[in-house]
C-alpha cells in the first residue's frame, strides 16, 4: 500500500524581491514594497510530502526521525533567521517563493533517498503559498 | 467531476511495538512511541469523495448519509478507544498514521455508495499528515 506522508516546518527568514536585469523603476513596478532595499521578512511554514510503501513490519513510510533530522539539517539550519539575498542559492535568483520551493526541493532531493520526494509546499503569508513538485 | 471533504475528529491512545522486534530494536525504531503504556492524540479526519454534481439537488453526496457513515463506521470504531487493543485491524498492524488511513479507507470504501472515495487523510499532530488515495 502506498502512502504519502506530510509534515510541516517553521523557519523565518529575510529577504529583498530585486532583479539586477531591470530598472529601479521596473524592480519597483515588479515587486512593490517587497523591492525595499533594506529588505523585510516572513515566517515561512514548509510543508515536505514523501510517498512510497507502507513498510508491513514498521507500519511507517520512512523513519519521521530521518526526515526531522535531514530538514533540520539541510533546510532549517541553512535557512532560519537567515538573510535569502546573501546566501549562495541566491547569487544569481531572486528570492522568490517560487525560487525557494525549487531550491529546498532540489536540496531535499539530493540528501533524502529513504523515500520518494512528492512535494514541497511553502506559506510565505497566511494569504500565499507556493507547490513544487520538481 | 467535484470534490468534496467532510472534516472530523476523533480522539484515541496507541503505542508502536512489533513483537518481532527486540526491546532495543523496538525503542530504537518507534522511540517514545514504543512505550506500551500507551500514549494518545486528537486526530483529525478529512474525507474526500469525488463524483458528478445531482442535476436535480445541487449535490455531489448528500451529506446527512457521508456523515453516517462516518459515524457508523470510523468514529464509532476509533474515537477513545485504544487503537491496539479494540480495533481489530490493530491487533497485528502497527497503528501508525499510514496504517491507520489506510484502516479508515477500507472500512469507508466497502460502506461507502453515495460517492466514489478519492482521499482519506489523517492529522495526527497539526504538523504530521498521512493521505490515503487507494494506491496499490
Amino acid at each position: 500500500m502506498k502512502a504519502h506522508l506530510t509534515r510541516r516546518y517553521i523557519f523565518s527568514a529575510s529577504h529583498r524581491l530585486h532583479s539586477d536585469e531591470l530598472s529601479e523603476e521596473q524592480n519597483h513596478a515588479t515587486y512593490g514594497k517587497c523591492n525595499n532595499p533594506y529588505g523585510h521578512g516572513h515566517n515561512y511554514a514548509l510543508e515536505v510530502t514523501v510517498s512510497g510503501q507502507v513498510n508491513p513490519q514498521t507500519g511507517m513510510v520512512c523513519d519521521l526521525a530521518d526526515l526531522d533530522e535531514t530538514v533540520r539539517r539541510e533546510v532549517l539550519e541553512r535557512f532560519d533567521h537567515e538573510n535569502l539575498n546573501v546566501r549562495q542559492e541566491f547569487a544569481s535568483a531572486v528570492p522568490t517563493t517560487e525560487n525557494l520551493s525549487a531550491a529546498i526541493f532540489n536540496i531535499l532531493q539530493q540528501n533524502f533517498t529513504t523515500a520518494h520526494l512528492e512535494k514541497v509546499r511553502l506559506e510565505e503569508t497566511m494569504m500565499n503559498s507556493f507547490e513544487y513538485s520538481g | 467531476m467535484i470534490y468534496l471533504t467532510r472534516k472530523c475528529e476523533f480522539s484515541a491512545s496507541h503505542y508502536y511495538y512489533n513483537p518481532a522486534f527486540t526491546a532495543e530494536e523496538n525503542q530504537r525504531i518507534f522511540g517514545k512511541c514504543a512505550n506500551l503504556n500507551g500514549h494518545g492524540h486528537n486526530y483529525t479526519l478529512e474525507v474526500t469523495v469525488k463524483g458528478e454534481v445531482d442535476p436535480r439537488t445541487g449535490f455531489v453526496v448528500d451529506l446527512k448519509e457521508l456523515k453516517e457513515i462516518l459515524i457508523r463506521e470510523v468514529l464509532e470504531a476509533l474515537d477513545h478507544r485504544h487503537l491496539n487493543k479494540e480495533v481489530p485491524e490493530f491487533a497485528t498492524a502497527i497503528p501508525t498514521t499510514e496504517n491507520l488511513a489506510i484502516a479508515i479507507w477500507n472500512r469507508l470504501e466497502r460502506k461507502l455508495n453515495v460517492a466514489k472515495l478519492h482521499r482519506v487523510r489523517v492529522y495526527e499532530l497539526p504538523d504530521l499528515f498521512v493521505d490515503f488515495y487507494g494506491e496499490p
